[in-house]
């Protein structure tokens, strides 16, 4: 029952005018996603400041106990893999296949990468028992005057864990288009998901942008 | 001619399958409505569980530990399960896409998959009840939620899933409203449910994560005592009140602007006068849903707050007072000297301005921090938030449902049966809950399954009425249903009451598939009662 002007791009959703406005309503409705991810974490950054501001030394402290070199090369990593992604879109705008997929799959490994680092950060801080809450048992010079330094861990692992969430379904997301553009689903006519998996992708860029800062660089 | 033999959306495409994978917001609509009406019943029969047991002081039919699942369920059943995602759900989709001139709301697989999504979620309340039930009150307040041994994971779980199907259906609105309208639809020729619908759907998409958050928290807390909530640990029990008022006081606003845009459509069209202030109510609108942002603190004037944020929080909650003043205002100035009829739609809203303005005026005095420390989880608090949630919200749902059944499935009801119906509602609601107000005010706390014998007296009456209001909103509903019996079938046409609005003007009843046979073109405003005439198709 669908009746296609043949005119019209097989992209194009009967209940639409025409491209533009197709465009327009995805876009729009990308950005109001990006505000209801933006409040998601905004709760977490209010549980920081809330518990920064009760136990400000220990803050302090316990940051030490953190990699800022590992911190410093996966704000880095991120921030490359914002950039090849940006060049994935510039490159499908215009049509060039080859070097688009090359800029996902680039963003793809970028982001693999980042997780690995992560990894390593969280095995290491498993081993010597820098957990949140109850599970916290680290008891190195460092940390024995530390007051509650747990909280400080439940509030790392949950917002870098929820970041780290992200990381791994917007490398699902990429993963698909790499998919789709190699397919030729994806041209300069018709690229809107790549956009708004751009969109999303430069956000959970911008949110460690936020969080290294945060934990890593206080004091 | 009968517009019941055309093809429709309700009898093409046929079978099981193009139902359950239906992407028509008018059919994804009809699915929110029923899940909705189940889980309404569901929640009215624990509510009257708990007023049976209260007819008499002491244990008669459930015990203390019974009677704390039976309060956290029905209102969370009621909350997350019906009045939040099925009122948006059911009648907005329905109606939004139809009032705007569109095919379908802007995104409609992912309008199915929220629908999935909170079938999903209530799962996981339907397996909380089965497992035993949960005893914290709807709040979730920490720490008895760390502690308490019932199925406090898989509904905060539920409600977590449900969320998302919240946030989802916001997303696909506001994307509606702004890009789906038919040219020369400006946003001041909106119908004004429309506007409510996008004041909801703002809020859904901001306070939503927010609780979906807490609900994490909580649930981190319980299983690895993360101690953000836990003074043990050096967290801060009150932090959680804080995370969950955030969401669940605009939450309150989610429960109502839908029940506020019902009102602004059936006043003017049963009155068949222009509405009456316009700007003021879309504006006013928006104006609840953003300082509904900023009042949360208001629960918690007994929860250690300082004096200072509790006049800030008390100052700010009266400002809800001025726009909400400034919409009952113009629905009756709406009705003055306009051309009243007494239908059933009609008659829910007038019950409902009477009702929701006591809730409305018995929510200052609660918001007066004085007052509410005396009043604080007592029965005035109960009855308050009942005349505003069911006399506000489920009445203006009911008159919604009758207003638009027509519409919606091409056959009309018992017009007589419905308004002794909504009699009955209106009667046994206050029956049930204004002896809650002098309850309270005489120190009857909420949550307990006794009390002392001083409050027999009130709590009987209590009973009694919500036995009325119980069946009058069974019998209510069953009226409707009984429209769809072949032999009382009567063709409403396409537009029974004269309404301006594009789903009465320019498509039949039931609509046709893709809503329009061609794209509507905007003749006159949605209430231009003073400039055109508009003829009803019905009349009884």
């Amino acid at each position: 029952m669908e009746h296609h002007n043949p005119d019209s791009p097989s992209h194009l959703k009967h209940y639409f005018h025409d491209v533009n406005q197709q465009y327009e309503t995805s876009k729009f409705a990308m950005w109001a996603f990006i505000l209801t991810e933006v409040l998601t974490f905004a709760g977490l950054f209010v549980a920081y400041i809330v518990y920064r501001s009760w136990y400000p030394d220990m803050f302090v402290d316990a940051h030490k106990l953190l990699d800022v070199n590992k911190g410093l090369m996966n704000t880095i990593v991120l921030i490359t893999s914002s950039l090849t992604m940006a060049l994935a879109i510039w490159a499908i705008q215009k049509n060039n296949k080859k070097l688009s997929v090359l800029m996902l799959v680039a963003t793809f490994i970028f982001a693999l990468v980042f997780l690995g680092i992560k990894y390593l950060e969280y095995s290491h801080k498993f081993e010597v028992g820098q957990l949140p809450g109850e599970f916290y048992s680290y008891m190195g010079p460092d940390a024995v005057h530390l007051n509650n330094p747990h909280i400080f861990f439940s509030i790392y692992f949950i917002m870098t864990g929820l970041h780290g969430l992200h990381v791994a379904i917007g490398m699902g997301l990429i993963a698909w288009l790499i998919y789709s553009t190699q397919k030729g689903n994806l041209t300069s006519e018709y690229y809107t998901p790549m956009e708004m998996i751009g969109i999303f992708w430069h956000l959970v860029d911008l949110i460690w942008i936020y969080l290294f800062p945060l934990f890593y660089l206080i004091g | 001619m009968s517009e019941n033999t055309k093809q429709n959306y309700l009898n093409h495409p046929k079978g099981i399958m193009s139902w359950l994978l239906t992407l028509d917001h008018k059919r994804i609509g009809l699915m929110y409505l029923f899940s909705g009406i189940l889980f309404f019943f569901l929640g009215g029969l624990l509510a009257l569980v708990m007023r049976f047991e209260l007819a008499a002081p002491g244990n008669d039919i459930i015990s203390n530990e019974v009677y704390n699942n039976a309060y956290t369920l029905h209102g969370a059943i009621m909350i997350f399960l019906f009045i939040i995602p099925a009122i948006p759900g059911a009648l907005g989709n329905i109606l939004l896409p139809l009032m705007v001139g569109a095919k379908d709301v802007a995104f409609p697989r992912l309008n199915l998959a929220s629908f999935y999504i909170y079938s999903f979620g209530a799962l996981f309340a339907m397996y909380t009840i089965i497992n035993g039930g949960v005893d914290t009150g709807w709040t979730f307040y920490t720490p008895y939620s760390t502690q308490s041994t019932s199925n406090v994971v898989p509904m905060t779980l539920g409600i977590f899933i449900i969320g998302f199907s919240s946030i989802l259906t916001g997303l696909n609105f506001i994307a509606t409203v702004h890009k789906m309208r038919i040219p020369g639809l400006t946003w001041y020729k909106l119908p004004l449910f429309v506007w409510a619908l996008y004041g909801t759907s703002l809020v859904q998409i901001t306070a939503t994560p927010v609780l979906a958050i807490t609900m994490v928290l909580l649930m981190l807390e319980r299983f690895l005592g993360i101690g953000i909530f836990d003074p043990a640990l050096g967290g801060d029990p009150v932090l959680y009140q804080h995370f969950f008022w955030f969401y669940s006081h605009p939450a309150v606003y989610i429960m109502i602007l839908p029940a506020f845009g019902i009102i602004s459509e059936i006043i003017p069209v049963h009155s068949r006068k222009k509405i009456w202030g316009y700007k003021f109510i879309a504006y006013s609108t928006l104006s609840i849903a953003f300082i509904g942002f900023l009042v949360w603190g208001h629960h918690m004037f007994t929860s250690g707050q300082s004096v200072f944020s509790q006049i800030v929080f008390s100052f700010i909650t009266y400002f809800v007072g001025i726009p909400t003043g400034v919409k009952i205002f113009s629905w009756i100035l709406t009705m003055y000297k306009g051309q009243v009829s007494f239908t059933p739609p009609m008659f829910y809203a007038l019950a409902f301005l009477f009702l929701f303005t006591i809730g409305g005026l018995t929510g200052i005095f609660l918001g007066a921090v004085a007052l509410d420390i005396h009043l604080h989880d007592t029965y005035f608090v109960v009855a308050h938030f009942h005349y505003v949630m069911q006399g506000g919200t489920i009445v203006a749902f009911l008159g919604g449902l009758h207003h638009w059944w027509p519409k919606s499935f091409g056959v009309m009801y018992n017009q007589t049966i419905a308004n002794i119906a909504a009699l009955g509602v209106f009667i046994g609601f206050n029956g049930t809950f204004f002896p809650q107000f002098l309850l309270g005010l005489r120190g009857m706390p909420r949550r307990y399954a006794t009390y002392d014998e001083q409050f027999v007296e009130l709590h009987s009456y209590s009973t009694f009425w919500s036995g009325i209001l119980g069946i009058s909103i069974f019998i209510a509903v069953m009226n409707l249903f009984w429209s769809f019996i072949k032999k009382n079938k009567v063709d409403p046409g396409s537009n029974p009451w004269g309404g301006m609005t594009l789903e009465w003007t320019h498509t039949s009843s039931p609509p046709h598939p893709h809503n329009f046979e061609e794209e509507p073109v905007l003749q006159h405003g949605p209430y231009d009662y003073d400039k055109v005439i508009v003829e009803k198709t019905y009349n009884k």
